[in-house]
């Protein structure tokens, strides 16, 4: 039994200690916005906050989460309206969405500590996150933007 | 009992028939009450090049026949629901295709929501592949959107008692010409229901300057949800009772299971049953490559009960298929003489200048689609006998054919058989391809059948990169001579690879007509001697299309080969283009004896056009400024393609410094046609230049003992961000009948970057991926 925070709810989770979050979220959880994608941290399509820090899902036990705060797409803004939120919508940058949950949730945690990337800086914090439609040149300017909007309590 | 009206169709040479359906009892199918006025409509089966192998005999059971779907209601509150019938794999098909019905039927966009249609026969071709949605219907979605706006139109006439000819549709309203009133779509919907279809000589289409969605920005079906994290894809598939399965497949394609033990999966928690599926025998087709499934109450149970699985294979005679060896066989091959299938003049009696001449062989490895999204698929089996019955939720890109192999696999048979499939398609976590083999939903349909559960397949990213259809591993062969013109004749080519035709029939061992036309026997150059030859190839893993297929290499091949031209020339690969295309003219590829497909278009309205070529890549060195000065170091590389019945031109620019390349800057100027949702258009553009860089610079799927040797993202590379430069995606406006969008960006995109390497250091690759050449970091 592991007490955790999901969402801001405090939630007692009786699961194998080595299962992975990702599994946790979706399968105990039905929380579906974060998506499997390589089950090896390889591409970040799983990315989740751990107390505010950006982590894999995929290879994270839920044991780690024990007593810590995890924040998953469907808790980042009650109304989807978080500014990478609404950055995404302005510039349109999903294809077929699949990866952009995690794409949204590395940017938002990038922004929480580098207010104002360049574009190396968001090479350098992004490159963990894979899209296979070929996002990418969206996704910078779309973080940009969202840098310039004021940041969500 | 319903009046059909036909209709003939215009440039697709297709005939579509419009008929109000209203009160069909089916309406319940889209979540439509009664007083709904819906428009219906059957379109035979659209050819396609990619669906039209005869090979695949299982698609003959789901041929569109003359049946009753719809595509347009309108509620009584003015609410207006559009059927997709294709399926969403990222391109936007879902805004596209309501987009085209709306603008003719003069819906108001916001009052205008999609309904993703299931698998159904009715609907005519729903396989969404070969870039063919809007090139092959746009015509007929037009039509819809026009006969329910004549069908309102006539409603508000009989309503105020005057003509027709004296009210027009506008923005979801009908307007009396004269006194000025108006009734709301909304208002209409009932009478219009009772309304039978207008004839096919009524319905007018609108002139393209009255376009008001069709070539506008509009809000973007799915966006919202997919930012919410709330999109369903096949993997979000819950239900009561489910079971997850996870799938441990033969090594070596056409292998069979001997025996397993499951003792040790047994005894993880949450572990249901361990289940064999059938050895199947070759030819593999689409359908599962057996294997031992380990099915759970959750996914990382099933997972790690797979793990704990013994199983002992019988390895099949393509277990010695080695990548390496097997490629430097095709180039061998590629520069013996072939056989051709296209030829004019004579070649092979002309004594080649060895110093005007120049002779190369292209190569690039197996590749695979790597959709973010693994194969997934939920069926449920229930009832037995003749009541017996399947519901299915997955991602397919070709949903009828799916229906049809899943009714031959349940032994479904008759009319009735698709009736007793309820396909459910989701989004497409990415597909590029691989969800047009529908292996996984066969998988998910034989385990439910077995255990009497609802049963959801999903697919690790090591099976999706060890147990994929994969574009094949290839060799392209070019020579020509060089003339005093600046351009080139005595033109060679030929290419071998397996062909996609081997996984259908393992006989099969060279490229067909139809594999031939995309890229390759249509070389639109003005030559006086060419001939243009195939070898063989046996397959041994199997074979299917990515996207832009074979264009991939033979667009390669050629973009690379005319930069070569250019260099010994010492001209601009503008200028070479510019020469070896010759005078504006449509270039017929069939009048040299070759049986070009023409991707499955008319000639009439989709020719290769020379001036819209020539056009395409001018667009692009202009925008990206191709001819500037550069620095040491630094190049630009350029290319022009048409497939697909579209014309792309890509410029790159790199830098290389101590033999590390970095791209710099990457244009794609597109020439579709009419672009109908242009910011997809250009999404496409922009995806098209990062999966050209995958393919490039660091793509590729090995084979060593019949074993896909790469299983991760670790080892399958795909271009991430620090790699991707700023990119520019231009559309040429024009009014030209639509073509593919999908795939054709991505052909010319690949020789322009290898190009630009040749143009930055002087080396020349000629076998991707580039990473074997220089640091690609």
């Amino acid at each position: 039994m592991l007490n955790i925070t999901i969402n801001n709810k405090k939630r007692t989770i009786d699961v194998p200690d080595d299962m992975p979050i990702l599994y946790v979220l979706r399968d105990e959880l039905s929380l579906l916005g974060t998506k499997f994608g390589c089950g090896l941290g390889q591409c970040g399509a799983c990315t989740i906050h751990i107390d505010g820090h950006a982590m894999r899902s995929c290879i994270t036990p839920i044991s780690y989460a024990a007593n810590k705060s995890i924040t998953t797409i469907e808790g980042l803004d009650d109304d989807a309206n978080h500014r990478v939120q609404i950055a995404w919508r302005e510039f349109k940058v999903p294809q077929c969405g699949y990866c952009q949950v995690g794409q949204m949730m590395s940017a938002s945690a990038m922004l929480d500590t580098i207010p104002n990337p360049t574009d190396e800086e968001i090479d350098l914090h992004m490159q963990g996150n894979v899209c296979r439609c070929g996002t990418y040149d969206r996704i910078r300017k779309a973080i940009k933007h969202a840098a310039q909007l004021p940041a969500n309590k | 009992m319903f009046d059909y009206t036909k209709i003939k169709n215009g440039p697709s040479s297709s005939a579509a028939e419009i008929a109000n359906v209203s009160r069909r009892s089916f309406l319940k199918q889209l979540g439509i009450g009664t007083g709904a006025f819906v428009l219906a409509t059957v379109m035979p089966g659209f050819s396609s090049i990619l669906h039209a192998s005869p090979s695949r005999g299982d698609s003959a059971n789901v041929k569109a026949d003359h049946a009753l779907n719809f595509f347009v209601a309108i509620n009584p509150d003015g609410s207006t629901s559009i059927v997709c019938h294709r399926c969403e794999m990222g391109q936007g098909i879902r805004t596209s295709i309501p987009q085209i019905i709306a603008d003719e039927m003069e819906a108001d966009w916001q009052q205008v929501f999609v309904v993703q249609g299931k698998a159904d026969k009715r609907y005519g071709a729903q396989g969404t592949a070969g870039s063919t949605s809007i090139r092959n219907q746009f015509i007929d979605m037009r039509k819809i959107g026009a006969a329910a706006r004549q069908m309102l139109e006539q409603a508000a006439a009989d309503m105020w008692g005057v003509k027709r000819s004296d009210v027009t549709a506008e923005n979801h309203v009908v307007k009396h010409l004269l006194s000025g009133k108006t009734l709301s779509f909304g208002e209409l919907a009932q009478t219009a229901s009772k309304l039978d279809a207008p004839d096919q000589k009524s319905v007018k289409l609108k002139s393209p300057d009255q376009f008001k969605l069709i070539g506008k920005e509009v809000k973007l079906f799915d966006q919202d949800d997919i930012i919410a994290g709330r999109a369903t894809y096949a993997q979000d598939i819950q239900l009561p009772g489910m079971l997850i399965a996870s799938i441990e497949r033969p090594p070596v394609v056409g292998s069979k299971v001997v025996s397993f033990d499951a003792t040790e999966a047994l005894k993880i928690k949450g572990v249901v049953e361990v289940v064999q599926l059938k050895n199947r025998p070759l030819p593999v087709n689409v359908l599962p490559i057996s294997g031992v499934a380990v099915l759970a109450t959750n996914t990382w149970a099933a997972h790690q009960g797979r793990k704990a699985l013994k199983v002992e294979w019988q390895l099949s005679e393509h277990k010695s298929h080695d990548s390496e060896s097997y490629l430097k066989e095709l180039v061998e091959k590629v520069q013996q003489p072939g056989e051709a299938a296209r030829k004019k003049g004579d070649v092979y009696g002309h004594n080649y200048d060895p110093k005007n001449t120049i002779e190369a062989v292209y190569t690039m490895p197996y590749q695979h689609h790597q959709p973010m999204e693994t194969p997934a698929a939920t069926a449920w089996v229930q009832g037995s006998g003749a009541d017996k019955k399947c519901v299915i939720w997955a991602g397919v890109q070709n949903p009828q054919w799916a229906q049809g192999l899943v009714a031959t696999e349940l032994g479904f048979t008759g009319d009735k058989a698709a009736d007793r499939i309820e396909f459910n398609i989701t989004l497409m976590g990415g597909a590029f391809g691989r969800k047009s083999k529908a292996d996984f939903v066969l998988e998910a349909v034989e385990l439910s059948n077995k255990v009497k559960k609802p049963v959801k397949v999903v697919w690790t990213r090591e099976d999706d990169i060890k147990h994929g259809f994969y574009h094949s591993v290839s060799a392209n062969y070019m020579k020509a001579e060089l003339t005093d013109k600046q351009t080139a004749d005595y033109w060679i080519q030929r290419v071998a690879y397996p062909p996609i035709g081997w996984t259908f029939n393992d006989k099969t061992n060279r490229p067909n007509h139809s594999d031939l036309s995309v890229g390759f026997g249509d070389t639109p150059f003005d030559l006086q001697n060419l001939s243009l030859e195939t070898q063989t190839a046996e397959g041994h893993v199997r074979i299917g299309w990515l996207r832009a297929v074979a264009c991939l290499n033979n667009g390669f091949a050629l973009g690379s080969f005319v930069d070569e031209l250019a260099v010994k020339s010492n001209i601009s690969a503008q200028k070479m283009w510019m020469n070896l295309l010759g005078s504006d003219r449509h270039v017929d590829p069939k009048q040299d004896g070759f049986k070009y497909t023409n991707y499955g278009m008319g000639y009439d309205t989709h020719p290769l056009d020379t001036k819209r070529l020539k056009a395409c890549l001018n667009y692009v060195c202009d925008k990206a400024n191709t001819s500037e000065k550069l620095p040491e170091g630094q190049g630009w590389g350029v290319a022009v393609f048409r497939s697909f019945g579209t014309y792309v031109s890509a410029a790159t620019k790199v830098s290389v410094e101590n033999n590390t390349l970095k791209v710099l800057e990457m244009h794609t100027a597109i020439d579709c046609g009419v672009a109908v949702t242009p910011d997809r258009v250009k999404a496409q553009m922009e995806g098209a230049m990062v999966f050209g860089l995958t393919i490039g610079l660091m793509g590729g799927i090995s084979v060593k003992d019949g074993v896909v040797v790469e299983s991760n993202f670790h080892d399958s590379l795909m271009t991430r961000i620090h790699q991707a430069p700023p990119m520019f995606a231009h559309i040429i406006e024009s009014s030209q009948p639509p073509g593919g969008v999908g795939e054709p960006g991505i052909p010319p995109v690949i020789p322009s970057i290898t190009n630009a390497i040749f143009h930055a250091c002087g080396v020349r690759v000629r076998n991707l991926p580039v990473n074997k050449h220089l640091n690609v970091v």
